[in-house]
């Protein structure tokens, strides 16, 4: 029998940009086991609803997370509205779903700068960041913050865009999309970067259904969940397909988030056509009571917020399970039986986030 | 919006409901503890075709909870983070952390409930 070894993978490593370990068991350069540990950045920010009032506590919802602040806030919001029969205006709905779309174009944008960083992919990352500015610069000129928006409220948004801007963002992303699918094709075509993932790290449908995977590592799985889909915000007016891809493997993970930066573009289009003229927040009186599980689709996949409310201003619960959190067990799964070699890649093919996943 | 039925069950029920729910074609969303007085509840949430159904169960600090990795795999996640966070005790899980999964200055730090000065 040949003898086992285990091998530390981080906290601290090269491709990890947050603290994430791994204790690996190996076979010679086999992985043959994967013990994962977190819990070095837990904050604790669910505790702190019994700190601060239900509309205060927004700010600390946005703050689960520096990549999904936007859909974090926006998902809370959702659900504390939801206890308290709010009917949100439509215009408000729109401008977070634009939003929404431009939070998943910066992620995505991010992580395939990382991504192919870590390969050694220079002039993809370059680009990849270069274009990610742009979406920034949008965000920034329309909520006021490039990482932390902090336009959403319970009731509505914070701010309006007018008309013009919203032209200038639809032109800039038009502008965009050619240069997007020009990385993405080279991307995506690179015969040495499918030969470092086609086949690599597989996670079949079947698994990851049963370990729970969500987000673009259920799609690159041939699972078609999306929580778009349900029409939260104003989602359910607007016309868009999941992007699936059935291999499993890393390239196909790959795959899915570079294909459904188009479908962000899209989505953000056929809202800047649709909004509609009117109010964009509304009054809000009392508390809410009752308890309700809010459900958004973040750039990793579903992010559930349970908020439990008992008429006071101070919430009972709030408990977020983020998408990283539950693709820990399909990532421990699709690292048995790889060689050591492809343990980066792979973690990073499920661009995983630790600050939102320990909360 | 999707449908939501929460369902108070009984500790005895918690594999059964698992095993059901797994049978009937339902994903495991997550597994969340909250800190009702002297109770806990945990709610167990199921997902199918975006519907979602979630079993509830009403607990004491030394009750013993059965786990559901035996069904759900994935479920270690959730059931080490109640152990660590709220001081309840699962049995039987499949990659059981013992208390070392979150590293916490306070032990079991959602086991006490603050009160904000003056809401008392």
């Amino acid at each position: 029998m040949t003898k086992q070894i285990t091998v530390p993978f981080g906290p601290q490593h090269p491709v990890l940009p947050e603290p994430l370990h791994l204790d690996l068991v190996l076979e010679d350069e086999l992985v043959v086991d994967v013990i994962p540990t977190i819990g070095y950045v837990h904050r604790g920010l669910e505790k702190l609803v019994e700190k601060r009032e239900f509309t205060e506590y927004v700010f600390i919802a946005e703050r689960i997370c520096g990549i999904c602040s936007f859909i974090h806030a926006q998902t809370y919001v959702q659900g504390v509205e939801a206890i308290m029969g709010l009917d949100v205006p439509e215009r408000a709905q729109y401008l977070r779903t634009i939003w929404g779309e431009y939070s998943r174009l910066h992620s995505h944008l991010l992580w395939l700068g990382l991504f192919a960083d870590s390969m050694g992919f220079e002039s993809v990352f370059m680009n990849a960041w270069r274009l990610r500015e742009h979406i920034l610069d949008d965000l920034e000129a329309t909520t006021g913050g490039r990482v932390i928006h902090g336009v959403c409220k319970v009731g509505g948004v914070k701010r309006d865009i007018t008309p013009e801007k919203l032209d200038e963002m639809l032109k800039g992303l038009k502008g965009m999309e050619h240069e997007l699918q020009d990385l993405t094709n080279v991307f995506l075509h690179d015969s040495s970067l499918q030969h470092r993932l086609k086949g690599v790290g597989v996670l079949n449908k079947e698994d990851a259904y049963a370990l729970g995977a969500v987000g673009p590592s259920a799609r690159g799985s041939g699972l078609k969940i999306d929580i778009r889909e349900t029409g939260y915000a104003a989602l359910g007016k607007i016309n868009f397909r999941p992007v699936v891809e059935h291999s499993g493997d890393s390239y196909a993970r790959c795959a899915v988030r570079a294909k459904e930066m188009f479908t962000s573009i899209d989505i953000i289009e056929q809202c800047i056509k649709k909004i509609p003229d009117g109010p964009v927040d509304m009054k809000v009186t009392g508390a809410p009571d009752g308890e309700f599980l809010s459900r958004t689709e973040q750039p990793r996949g579903e992010v559930v917020h349970y908020i439990k409310g008992n008429g006071k201003k101070n919430l009972v619960r709030h408990r977020v399970r983020t998408p990283t959190f539950t693709n820990i067990p399909p990532l421990v799964k699709i690292l048995k039986g790889c060689q050591l070699a492809d343990v980066p890649v792979i973690v990073l093919s499920i661009d995983p986030c630790i600050g939102c996943a320990e909360r | 919006m999707a449908t939501q039925t929460i369902t108070p069950i009984s500790v005895g029920d918690v594999v059964a409901k698992a095993e059901e729910a797994k049978k009937s074609g339902h994903r495991l969303v997550q597994v969340g503890c909250t800190k009702i007085g002297d109770d806990f509840e945990i709610l167990y949430v199921y997902d199918k075709d975006y519907a979602l159904l979630s079993y509830r169960i009403t607990v004491k600090a030394d009750t013993i909870i059965p786990s559901i990795t035996g069904v759900y795999w994935g479920a270690f996640v959730y059931e080490n983070e109640i152990h660590d966070l709220y001081g309840l005790t699962v049995t039987g899980i499949n990659i059981d952390f013992k208390g070392t999964f979150y590293k916490t200055a306070i032990k079991h730090p959602f086991s006490v409930t603050v009160t904000k000065e003056g809401d008392a």
